[in-house]
């Protein structure tokens, strides 16, 4: 079925038909129509799932956390000061194993406030220990959705689905819902091994000592440090995973296929352009007029950014004459987080690319394609002349500080 | 009509494994071994950072033979309403979903998670057990270290606010069952648990629980102690439902009785050594007004 809707109902869609058990949300802006819709679907029925009101994101981790160690499906979603206000909830959902779901629906981070859309609120969470996937449109948002619910349950670590605020979570266009029987078979029912049951007691998330110990039969058991080991090399198997449930999708519902990277017009480019979320699509308008005017120049969307695709990163970029990364984020004192990801990356190739970083549309300045053009075209024209501080664009009134 | 419990009545059955991390005469021990013993084994239990997660040992080893989850400090309340959803979700709707939680972790960190939980109606008991200071961490204060109490964040004078009245912050809520308890009163918790779990939506008791290293006092002397502060009617036993208010047990036999005068009380433990003969007067006029509104 076709709807025409809002990319939060794409989201809200797939969560319902991803049959989630419990959600529990705290309304934030861009956020807040997704968390509307899934109390709407409760009530209405159409979701036979428990709907938790709590009073904070905290709070509303916590019930997610507590609700996946006992067995179900759950779900939330959050933007911004919200991800922030669940930061020791994130690694604790990640190093207690759970495989939650949460739609990060991307806004800039206070203060001062701003409720406009960039990259800093996921981007500032990468490295503890969640998987982060971002979406570029409606239908990718919920395709992935659904795709995350059987990653995070197969690998048993959380996921974090990410998409831009207003600019996909309040924009309408066209996707299809893919059928309820067919996500049933490919998202079979969550039923963990271990969860809280009184007929099989456990002790979840005890003291650890900075050794190992053996356990009451005298067997060793892992320690802190052999716990956090296996949730890194789990998340980089998860890249296999990914990619096994993504050809899957394919197969049954012709969508994917290539759950890393998404590159356009980058087979024969000299030049690439990179960049996370919504902004590698408006990227596309520039490639196509930059090659009509006869530059060899792509744009690659950067769609699994924890664990990082290194080696797919290297496939794509290794021998181009230049990289260009476009971030809405950046480490501040440093660069851009993903431009210093890329750049990582691509220290192993024999055939290094000139490579530089781009720092705009934070709290949701608006991005001018002129602004865009000018930016890649000087960069294709005089690649030599990149250097690695981040170049920012659409700054106005520098001279006021 | 209501079944009190009696040392011959009370199961055998424990669900604390002995030669736990508790300190030598932990208040808490009591209160967890006791309270565990009136769940019995249909239960989840919720905890935070506390004394009760070095009391249940380090992995792989627990003392505990419930399943239990433990969760970060502030966020206790949430996590019980968590398990208590997945328990609706899966049909298992007689579980008792128990969150055991400090003072800490009760009335200062998690007090906005616990509020939460409350307001929303949540089916869950909780359980505070309130030993009057961040003990887990070393005895500093907290909002629930009663006045004049020094600790290592209230050093030689002491703390100089007055003590949160968390039970009357959750009763606030107005929650169908709250009752105050103590360590040294274990029967009378054990028939409190056993009447809360009975109970649909919010329950919370608060108990009071002795500290041999905290308060100052030999490791022998938790249940005199628990008993002095009934019995000098600095803490009194309660419960609260939509019957009322009520005294229980120990304190209801207080009534119309000379109490014994509080200072009894602080004389007892090193952690009221800088209490001036003053703010022990204070505090004594402060408990007769408060008992005079009993009677």
């Amino acid at each position: 079925m076709h709807l025409i809707e809002s990319g939060n109902v794409a989201a809200a869609t797939g969560v319902k038909l991803s049959r989630v058990q419990v959600v529990a949300a705290y309304p934030i802006t861009p956020q807040t129509p997704l968390t509307e819709k899934l109390s709407e679907f409760v009530a209405e029925g159409s979701l036979d799932s428990e709907y938790i009101p709590v009073e904070s994101e905290h709070s509303a981790m916590a019930v997610c956390i507590a609700a996946s160690s006992a067995g179900t499906r759950t779900f939330t979603a959050t933007s911004a000061n919200g991800l922030l206000y669940m930061n020791e909830q994130l690694h604790w959902a990640a190093g207690a194993r759970l495989p939650i779901v949460m739609c990060v629906v991307n806004r800039g981070i206070g203060a001062p406030w701003t409720v406009w859309n960039d990259h800093q609120d996921s981007i500032s969470q990468r490295d503890g220990g969640w998987i982060q996937l971002y979406a570029n449109d409606h239908q990718q948002i919920i395709d992935t959705v659904i795709k995350a619910f059987r990653l995070a349950e197969t690998v048993s670590i959380p996921v974090m689905v990410c998409y831009d605020g207003y600019l996909l979570s309040h924009t309408y266009m066209p996707f299809d819902t893919p059928d309820q029987d067919k996500v049933d078979s490919f998202l079979p029912a969550f039923n963990p091994i271990n969860k809280l049951d009184p007929e099989n007691p456990s002790n979840f998330n005890s003291v650890t000592l900075p050794d190992v110990r053996p356990d009451v039969r005298g067997n060793m058991a892992p320690g802190y440090m052999e716990i956090r080991h296996g949730l890194h090399q789990d998340m980089r198997r998860s890249m296999d995973v990914l990619q096994e449930i993504d050809q899957s999708f394919f197969e049954e519902f012709g969508r994917g296929g290539n759950p890393f990277l998404e590159p356009y017009r980058c087979d024969d480019a000299d030049h690439v352009v990179v960049c996370l979320g919504s902004l590698s699509y408006h990227m596309r308008d520039v490639i196509d007029e930059l090659r009509a005017e006869g530059t060899a120049v792509g744009v690659m969307g950067v769609q699994l950014y924890r664990p990082f695709p290194d080696q797919a990163i290297v496939d794509a970029l290794a021998g181009k004459r230049s990289v260009m990364v476009f971030e809405k984020a950046l480490s501040y004192g440093n660069q851009g987080a993903l431009y210093a990801d890329i750049k990582s990356a691509l220290y192993t190739c024999t055939e290094r690319p000139l490579i530089c970083n781009h720092i705009l549309g934070l709290g949701g300045r608006e991005i001018k394609t002129k602004h865009l053009y000018d930016a890649v075209k000087q960069s294709c024209e005089n690649p030599e002349t990149m250097g690695d501080t981040p170049r920012w664009i659409g700054l106005k009134c520098q001279d006021n500080g | 009509m209501e079944i009190k419990t009696r040392t011959l009545t009370l199961t055998e059955e424990e669900w604390v494994h002995p030669g736990n991390r508790a300190c030598a005469g932990c208040g808490l021990g009591i209160v967890y071994r006791t309270a565990l013993k009136a769940l019995g084994k249909n239960t989840i239990l919720v905890v935070p950072p506390s004394c009760l997660t070095v009391l249940q040992g380090l992995y792989p080893i627990a003392a505990t033979k419930l399943p239990c989850v433990n969760v970060t400090f502030a966020s206790t309340g949430a996590a019980a309403s968590g398990v208590r959803a997945a328990m609706r979700a899966l049909k298992k709707e007689k579980v008792n979903v128990v969150a055991f939680a400090g003072d800490g972790g009760t009335g200062d960190i998690g007090i906005q998670a616990l509020s939460g939980a409350c307001e929303r109606g949540e089916d869950i008991l909780y359980i505070c057990y309130d030993n009057e200071a961040y003990m887990n961490t070393g005895v500093q204060r907290s909002g629930t270290t009663p006045q004049g109490v020094v600790t290592t964040t209230t050093p030689i004078k002491g703390k100089p606010q007055v003590k949160k009245d968390v039970p009357a912050i959750v009763a606030a809520h107005r929650i169908p069952y709250l009752a105050t308890a103590s360590a040294a009163y274990p029967l009378d918790l054990y028939d409190k648990v056993r009447k809360a779990i009975t109970i649909k939506g919010p329950k919370y008791i608060h108990v009071h629980t002795p500290c041999p290293p905290g308060w100052g006092f030999d490791t022998r002397y938790t249940i005199k102690v628990g008993r002095m502060a009934v019995e000098t009617g600095l803490f009194d036993l309660y419960e609260k439902d939509a019957e009322g208010f009520r005294l229980t047990d120990a304190s209801l036999k207080l009534t119309g009785k000379e109490r014994k005068p509080v200072i009894d009380y602080f004389k007892t433990q090193g952690r009221f050594k800088s209490l001036s003969e003053s703010m022990v007067s204070d505090i004594q006029k402060e408990v007769d007004l408060k008992w005079a509104g009993y009677c």
